[in-house]
């Protein structure tokens, strides 16, 4: 009793089938250009007259709407055309408001009862998908030198605190250290309870130069390690909402790397609206401005920000930064008709404020604005070669100067501003909270929608027609083992889009272009067995014997030979980014369901085929040549 | 129907001294080119700004060079890509102003001077990522070939896995000469599909040294040489067939997957013409250099196989190996 499965096999075979065209049926459905409008906060509701609204702006515009409804607190309006897409957006824009976050999106068809099963489309990349990319580098370093200068500004203020016998000690920056100077080593001796207070996660280490007593003052590397994930962390978090104010359909807001963000933002266009919001490292800084008493030392200049030449010194201490901000608004002053900017504070900031307010009554106090930009400079290396190099800039103005009336608390608004757009890009930037370390784009593409879909078409097409060539010379050269074959490698085909729908694997132009190479190497396997059965064949062996040996003594070969590429197709995936990635991921999951398909799928079907046959004598898989004899035999 | 109808095994080992010298001729070319000419490296490793654009008749590529030189930007590249309607402009980093902007700045200076051009794809790569990807393209490189070694040499012998991994290296070299000689861009997805060419080209060693091993075990009257040839001209038929269906899919890659996907399959495709090579006629003779012998595969006790083998292949005669 030659090649049968038994019972439980078969089963698991038409199972797995059974699954992989369930979960890969939902690709057939394309997907319907659609638009999302929500509320620009939790609070508006999505109510039917929402949509009655929409639906009516489209009509009236002449643009086709397919369906309507509610989705995730959402309304979805699905289009007829993928060309009225943007005009759509448009429409609905201008009708709804500035109420209204309207994104592009692309809607599933998926039927109901495959969705209630779970089984969803692949994710597309934005090469496919269309939309903007953006790869983030943090400045972490900027924020271990902020670190650094904090913690000496709490170091002064500690030791004068401290009134010391001796004032003639330091403090000063030095790279990302902290140096404090001593006369002798008695104030030494008594101030390092202080530094010790003041500067608790800092190493300190004592040295003696030039007659000074030095303490050096460092963050650890732990520290610095802490301080930069904290700050990508935040970073995250910052970004994900600026993005959700963008308003975008399926954003993604993800680290990468040790000090790096990817922003994928599916459907947008307008990359340089995009950059503004999330790139802008804009926070503010309220501080009084400094009175006759204030020293020297704790004095800074600044200027405005709409005329250079009004200049101010401000305090050096800061009352309450644009973190403590927990709610902001644009708005007109009803009196004067200018731009302002409502804002609510957190508690501790809010008591911090009033604390500083209430002592100062009459004293005017400052708003600064702090904006990072950063540029490529050409600088030379020490070899001679030149080398471009970003350099940062940290613009500090003034936007608001006003005289404190009355003590203030958690709520208050800052004027100055110069127009309404300015107001609200302000209010967005404190609302979604400030990025505590400044960003650089260092990578950055836009994939127009056309394009998306060409490249959609080109995947589909190469991967059609190199399929259709491989199995019409697979028919041919092997006839009925050449149909297995190809059964095989459309169940192979079929099990990967499956699997990438199931693990929701993001699909990009590389990975099709993996799903059309695993296809073709996969191939390979079957070759090995067929050519392995015709040689037993050859060598006389009968029909089951040959089936028998050449599934057997191939798979060793076809182990191995999986192997080294999925090695390769491993280490891809570990070192490769972007596209490299979108490729190694196929390719290795292509492999594992390769291995599936062309041996254990088309043994099944070789073993329904010939199974229940006894004294096969010969097997329909093309003509054998013998050696030995001119003409060739049929086998 | 069958291609190969080969009566007695080929002596190609006879031979291994030319395809030696073939290959290290091939191979010397390539490394010259590539330190000649080098490759020329796409946006993804050397930073910079990539616009493409379309237009609805096939465009005026002067009119564009032309706008760009007005725009002030110096070393643009401008080319069709793919089709005439389609232009690439390619710009380098630069210092002067925020590079950033590039992508913007190129799209006002072609709604003045060039109009009509609608924009299918921005690409801003900036300075960090670049050398960032050389160095962890070659640290895939060099794991890929370990993880090969180790494998190997696990499965099979070392002698079979320095012979397998270097013809191999051989091929990598010889696609990269041919980008380096014919100026082809060498973007990611090229490299990428040169590690994959890597990790599918060694399985035809595999294949070829299973082989091997098998007839050492299954023909105590052969020697190393004819051993060889039988392993290999038994095998040949699947290589060919084999690559062929996966160089029918490069093919239509090639042709219908676009200028995306163009230097991919080109890369693709030279990979697996000296992939067949090399496997075949570069590793073979170089384990025979290293010295292979039946000694190695001795070890384990004769099996099932030993037993068919012995049955299975007929007595060949020692006439045609002179």
């Amino acid at each position: 009793m030659y090649n049968r499965y038994p019972l439980w096999k078969n089963l698991l075979v038409v199972f797995i089938l059974a699954l992989g065209l369930t979960y890969a049926a939902p690709n057939l459905y394309h997907p319907d250009p659609a638009i999302q409008i929500s509320g620009e906060s939790g609070a508006t509701a999505m109510s039917q007259t929402v949509l009655d609204q929409a639906v009516g702006a489209l009509e009236a515009a002449g643009i086709g709407v397919k369906a309507a409804e509610f989705n995730a607190g959402a309304v979805l309006v699905r289009l007829k055309q993928r060309e009225q897409q943007l005009l759509a957006k448009d429409v609905i824009e201008k009708a709804m408001g500035v109420d209204f976050i309207v994104a592009l999106n692309l809607a599933p068809t998926t039927p109901a009862w495959l969705a209630n099963l779970g089984a969803k489309p692949m994710k597309l990349g934005l090469d496919l998908a269309g939309g903007v990319h953006f790869l983030l580098e943090v400045d972490t370093r900027a924020m271990v030198a902020k670190k650094a200068e904090s913690a000496a500004a709490d170091l002064r203020r500690g030791l004068r605190e401290a009134n010391l016998p001796n004032r003639q000690w330091s403090v000063r920056l030095e790279g990302s250290q902290v140096v404090v100077r001593f006369p002798d080593a008695a104030t030494r001796e008594q101030a390092i309870k202080v530094i010790r207070e003041q500067a608790p996660d800092m190493m300190r280490e004592e040295s003696e130069r030039d007659g000074q007593f030095l303490v050096t003052l460092a963050l650890s590397e732990t520290a610095v390690r802490e301080l930069e994930n904290y700050a990508v962390d935040q970073n995250v978090v910052a970004l994900r909402n600026r993005v959700n104010e963008l308003g975008v359909a399926e954003p993604l807001v993800q680290k990468q790397g040790r000090n790096r963000i990817v922003v994928e933002l599916p459907g947008v266009q307008d990359a340089a609206q995009a950059k503004r919001i999330i790139g802008k490292t804009a926070n503010l800084e309220f501080r009084l401005v400094a009175n006759p008493e204030t020293p020297a030392m704790q004095r800074e200049r600044f200027s405005f920000r709409n005329n250079p030449a009004q200049v101010y010194e401000l305090e050096e201490s800061v009352i309450v930064t644009g973190d403590q901000v927990t709610g902001a608004t644009s708005a007109f002053d009803p009196e004067t008709n200018m731009p302002q900017v409502n804002i609510s504070l957190d508690s501790k900031g809010g008591e911090k404020m009033n604390r500083v307010t209430r002592d100062n009554i009459g004293r005017p106090m400052g708003v600064l604005f702090i904006e990072v930009k950063s540029e490529l400079q050409k600088q030379r290396k020490p070899d001679g070669s030149e080398e471009l190099v970003r350099v940062r800039k940290t613009e500090k103005s003034l936007i608001n100067v006003a005289t404190i009336q009355s003590a203030l608390g958690v709520q208050f608004r800052i004027t100055g501003l110069d127009s309404q757009a300015e107001a609200s890009e302000l209010a967005l930037l404190l609302r979604a909270g400030a990025l505590v370390a400044p960003v650089d784009f260092i990578e950055e593409r836009t994939i127009g929608p056309s394009l998306g879909a060409d490249n959609i078409s080109r995947g589909f097409h190469s991967t059609l027609w190199g399929f259709a060539a491989i199995a019409l010379f697979m028919i041919v050269y092997y006839h009925l083992f050449g149909f297995i074959s190809v059964f095989a490698l459309g169940a192979n085909l079929v099990l990967l889009i499956a699997l990438l729908a199931m693990l929701q694997a993001t699909l990009t132009l590389p990975g099709i272009a993996a799903i059309a190479l695993t296809l073709g190497m996969a191939i390979d396997a079957n070759v090995l067995i067929n050519e392995r059965i015709r040689e037993e064949l050859r060598n006389g062996a009968s029909g089951h014997a040959a089936i028998m040996a050449g599934y057997e003594r191939a798979f060793g070969t076809i182990v191995d030979s999986n192997v080294t590429t999925f090695i390769a197709g491993f280490m891809l995936l570990v070192f490769g980014t972007g596209p490299v990635r979108g490729f190694a991921v196929v390719h290795c999951l292509g492999i594992i369901t390769s291995i599936i398909s062309s041996v254990m799928i088309s043994r099944a079907l070789v073993n329904a085929i010939y199974g229940k046959r006894a004294n096969l004598r010969s097997l329909a898989i093309g003509q054998i040549w013998k050696p030995g004899t001119t003409s060739a035999a049929r086998a | 129907m069958e291609f190969f109808r080969i009566k007695q095994d080929i002596p190609f080992m006879r031979h291994a001294r030319i395809f030696n010298i073939i290959s290290l001729v091939v191979f010397l070319l390539s490394v010259y080119f590539l330190i000649a000419r080098g490759l020329h490296l796409s946006v993804e490793f050397t930073g910079g700004t990539l616009v493409e654009v379309r237009y609805q008749q096939p465009a005026n590529l002067e009119q564009v060079r032309a706008a760009m030189a007005k725009a002030g930007f110096g070393e643009t590249l401008v080319q069709n890509f793919g089709s005439p309607q389609d232009v690439l402009i390619r710009v380098p980093l630069s210092a002067d102003g925020d590079s950033r902007k590039q992508g913007e700045v190129v799209m006002q200076a072609l709604a003045s001077d060039a109009p009509g051009a609608a924009l299918q794809r921005v690409e801003f790569v900036g300075p960090q990522v670049g050398n960032e990807l050389v160095e962890k393209g070659l640290m895939a490189l060099l794991l890929v070939v370990v993880g090969i070694i180790i494998y190997l040499s696990l499965r099979f012998e070392w002698r079979f896995s320095v012979a397998a991994i270097l013809a191999n290296l051989h091929d990598v070299v010889i696609i990269l000469g041919f980008f380096a000689f014919f100026q082809w861009e060498f973007s990611l997805s090229v490299l990428a599909a040169v590690l994959a060419v890597l990790g599918y080209s060694v399985n035809e060693s595999v294949v070829v040294f299973d082989r091997v091993r098998e007839t050492f075990r299954a023909r105590r009257d052969l020697t190393t040489e004819q051993v060889l040839d039988h392993a290999i001209t038994s095998t040949i038929s699947r290589t060919i067939i084999t690559h062929g269906s996966t160089q029918i899919m490069v093919l239509s890659m090639f042709i219908f997957g676009g200028e995306v996907l163009h230097n991919f399959s080109l890369a693709l495709t030279i990979g697996i013409c000296f992939g067949i090579y090399s496997s075949v006629l570069v590793a073979a003779p170089l384990a025979q250099i290293f010295g292979v012998s039946r000694e190695h595969f001795i070890k384990p006790p004769p099996s099932m196989e030993f037993a068919e083998g012995e049955l299975i292949h007929p007595e060949p005669d020692p006439a045609d190996f002179r």
